[in-house]
Order: C-alpha cells, then sequence, then structure tokens
C-alpha cells in the first residue's frame, strides 16, 4: 500500500538514478494523482558507456542523455522536471550551502510533503552522497512539526549492516511496465541490462521479479542523523 | 568515433600545434569499481577548458596508443587511446574504450571552450 502523498519531490543527480529504484513509486503517485518534481542534477555527462564501436562521445553523450531522460519522465507519468545544470562528479565540489539552499528552494517552491533521495554516505557514488547531505540538511533547517518525511535510498556494501531493513516497501506491481518503459529509456544506461533482465523477466526467475516489482525506503530517522 | 588511425591522427594533431587550444582530459576506471570489486583502487583524474600552447605532438605505440604533447615548460599525455573524431565543431575527441565499450581514458583538444 502506497501513502497518498499532497506533492512528493524527487532529487538525484543522475539521469537513471531515478529509474533502478524509484520510476514504480512515482508512476504509482501519478496514478493516484498526487504532483512529483523530479530535480535532477547533472545530465550524466561522464558516463563512462559508449559503446564499442561507439554510439556517442564525451561530447555527444549529455545530450543524449538529457532526451533518455525526457522520455524517462514521460514514461514515468512525471510533468514536472527540473534540469539543474550541474557537471557530472562535481556536485562534492560545489559550495555546501549553495546546494542546501537549491535544495531548500525547491521545497520552499514546492512544499512536498515527501521528499526521496538518497541516503548520506550509504548511496555508493559521490554525487549521490553528496546530494542527499544537501537535501537532509535542507530539510533539517526546518521546523520540526514542518520537515516532509524523508525516504532515502541506500546502496552500499555495509548499508544493512548500518541501517537494518528498509522500512518502506512499495509494491509497484501495477506499474512494472512503466517501470520496464522508465529503465528502456535511458538506453545509453541501461540496454545491455535490460537485455538480460528481459529475458530473466520472461522466465519468471524470482529474483529479477522482486527486484522489478518491489521498490524499498529508508526513512530518515532525525534521532540517528547521519552528522 | 572511428579506431584510430595513426597517420590521419598524427596530422590532426599537428593541425592544433602551435595555437591556443582548449584541452578536456581524463581518466576513470569509474565510480562504482570499488563498490563491485572492494580491492580496486578507485582512481582518476579531470582537467576541462584548460588553455595550453604545445609544441610538439605525437602518436606513440600500436594501439592502444599513447599521445604526448610536448608544452614549452610541461607535458601532458594519455595512454589507452584506441577512438578519435574530428567533430562538426573542429574538436578533435580521443578515447580509449575498453572491450565493454566503457571510457577509460579521453583527451580532447579543441581551439573553442567546450560545453561547461
Amino acid at each position: 500500500m502506497i501513502k497518498k502523498e499532497r506533492h512528493v519531490l524527487v532529487v538525484f543527480p543522475h539521469p537513471d538514478d531515478e529509474a533502478f529504484g524509484v520510476s514504480g513509486t512515482i508512476s504509482s503517485y501519478r496514478d493516484m494523482g498526487v504532483p512529483v518534481t523530479y530535480a535532477c542534477l547533472t545530465l550524466g555527462e561522464m558516463g563512462r558507456n559508449l559503446g564499442n564501436p561507439p554510439f556517442a562521445n564525451r561530447e555527444t553523450l549529455p545530450q543524449i542523455r538529457k532526451e533518455e531522460l525526457k522520455k524517462a519522465c514521460e514514461a514515468m507519468g512525471l510533468d514536472d522536471l527540473r534540469m539543474m545544470g550541474f557537471r557530472d562528479k562535481t556536485v562534492e565540489f560545489e559550495d555546501d550551502e549553495k546546494m542546501v539552499k537549491l535544495v531548500a528552494d525547491l521545497i520552499e517552491e514546492t512544499n512536498p510533503s515527501l521528499v526521496i533521495t538518497f541516503y548520506p554516505g550509504l548511496a555508493v557514488h559521490p554525487d549521490h552522497d553528496a546530494t542527499a547531505r544537501a537535501v537532509v540538511r535542507a530539510v533539517r533547517r526546518m521546523p520540526e512539526t514542518e520537515r516532509p518525511t524523508l525516504y532515502t535510498l541506500a546502496f552500499a556494501n555495509n548499508t544493512v549492516e548500518v541501517l537494518g531493513k528498509p522500512d518502506v516497501v512499495h509494491d509497484i506491481t501495477a506499474n512494472a511496465d512503466k517501470k520496464i518503459a522508465t529503465l528502456k529509456a535511458h538506453a545509453s544506461q541501461t540496454v545491455w541490462m535490460m537485455k538480460e533482465m528481459e529475458i530473466k523477466l520472461a522466465a519468471q526467475d524470482p529474483d529479477a521479479l522482486k527486484w522489478l516489482n518491489f521498490e524499498h525506503f529508508y526513512t530518515y530517522q532525525w534521532d540517528k542523523d547521519f552528522e | 568515433m572511428e579506431l584510430v588511425k595513426p597517420d590521419h591522427l598524427q596530422e590532426l594533431i599537428t593541425s592544433f600545434a602551435n595555437k591556443d587550444v582548449y584541452i578536456h582530459l581524463e581518466t576513470t576506471n569509474g565510480s562504482y569499481a570499488a563498490h563491485f570489486n572492494e580491492s580496486v583502487f578507485n582512481a582518476g583524474a579531470f582537467i576541462r577548458n584548460i588553455v595550453i600552447k604545445f609544441e610538439l605532438g605525437k602518436v606513440a605505440g600500436d594501439s592502444p596508443h599513447r599521445i604526448g604533447l610536448k608544452l614549452p615548460s610541461g607535458w601532458i599525455y594519455a595512454q589507452g587511446i584506441t577512438h578519435y573524431k574530428l567533430d562538426e565543431h573542429g574538436r578533435l575527441l580521443m578515447a580509449g574504450l575498453d572491450a565493454e565499450g566503457k571510457l577509460a581514458v579521453a583527451l580532447e583538444i579543441s581551439e573553442t571552450p567546450f560545453t561547461y
């Protein structure tokens, strides 16, 4: 059961960050008529997958990924995409206060009841962790009673050791087709993975079905703040 | 991009010599390298839109090639270059792609700045 929200704000650094673990959830909110804003900080300019023979180069990749991101949002039914203009792999080197303000401004404008981002320090990619720090700090500065709920994604190898099991699990089976369409929209990143995955899904592989149909979140606990 | 033709690439590199040019240089083993294999030491370097002037540029070795640029008081080199392209903006894009098509190194030379 997915709880209805007033407005959901999703903040991630890379096109495709939303696809793997949140796209089914986003589609579910859209089905309920909940507005969803997705702030995507970069265009994944530093993606390594260019193909061999190459389908892109360092300078054409951002445009390709921008178009993929727009298609992915269409597939999810998301109509408020914000591309924030940062460069892939540089988010942690930006001024920390500037990043907090960026998130605070988005929160002030959209007045979300739920914010979704990564868990700081347990999200593997430096951009993921930097984005998560900015979001947590922005929400922390709000009066406790006004804070939106914060759902976080964590997938570092030591996640379960640190946080235990995720407390929120969304069954998104009803939107699995939209999730596959979202993943496929990010073709430059997912084409090979999805070929394998679709074979497994066709064979009703239980792990693949679980991977597709369930999305997991850790509700951010302010009494166990990361800093 | 296509596989390096050393003679053609040499001509292109030489055409940028003794001019102010913008450089993009990058090496990476990917931000997830140590996540997938904890024994990997994750390292990389990145510079973009640094203006330099080189007096001699050379393509060396069999594929993957090494590219070296000699500056009046320094050096730039990239190892592992497999592919290249002179794009529609006259920028020389060179990259080293592994067997899976993942970029491991890039060296790019342009007379105009690269986007952000």
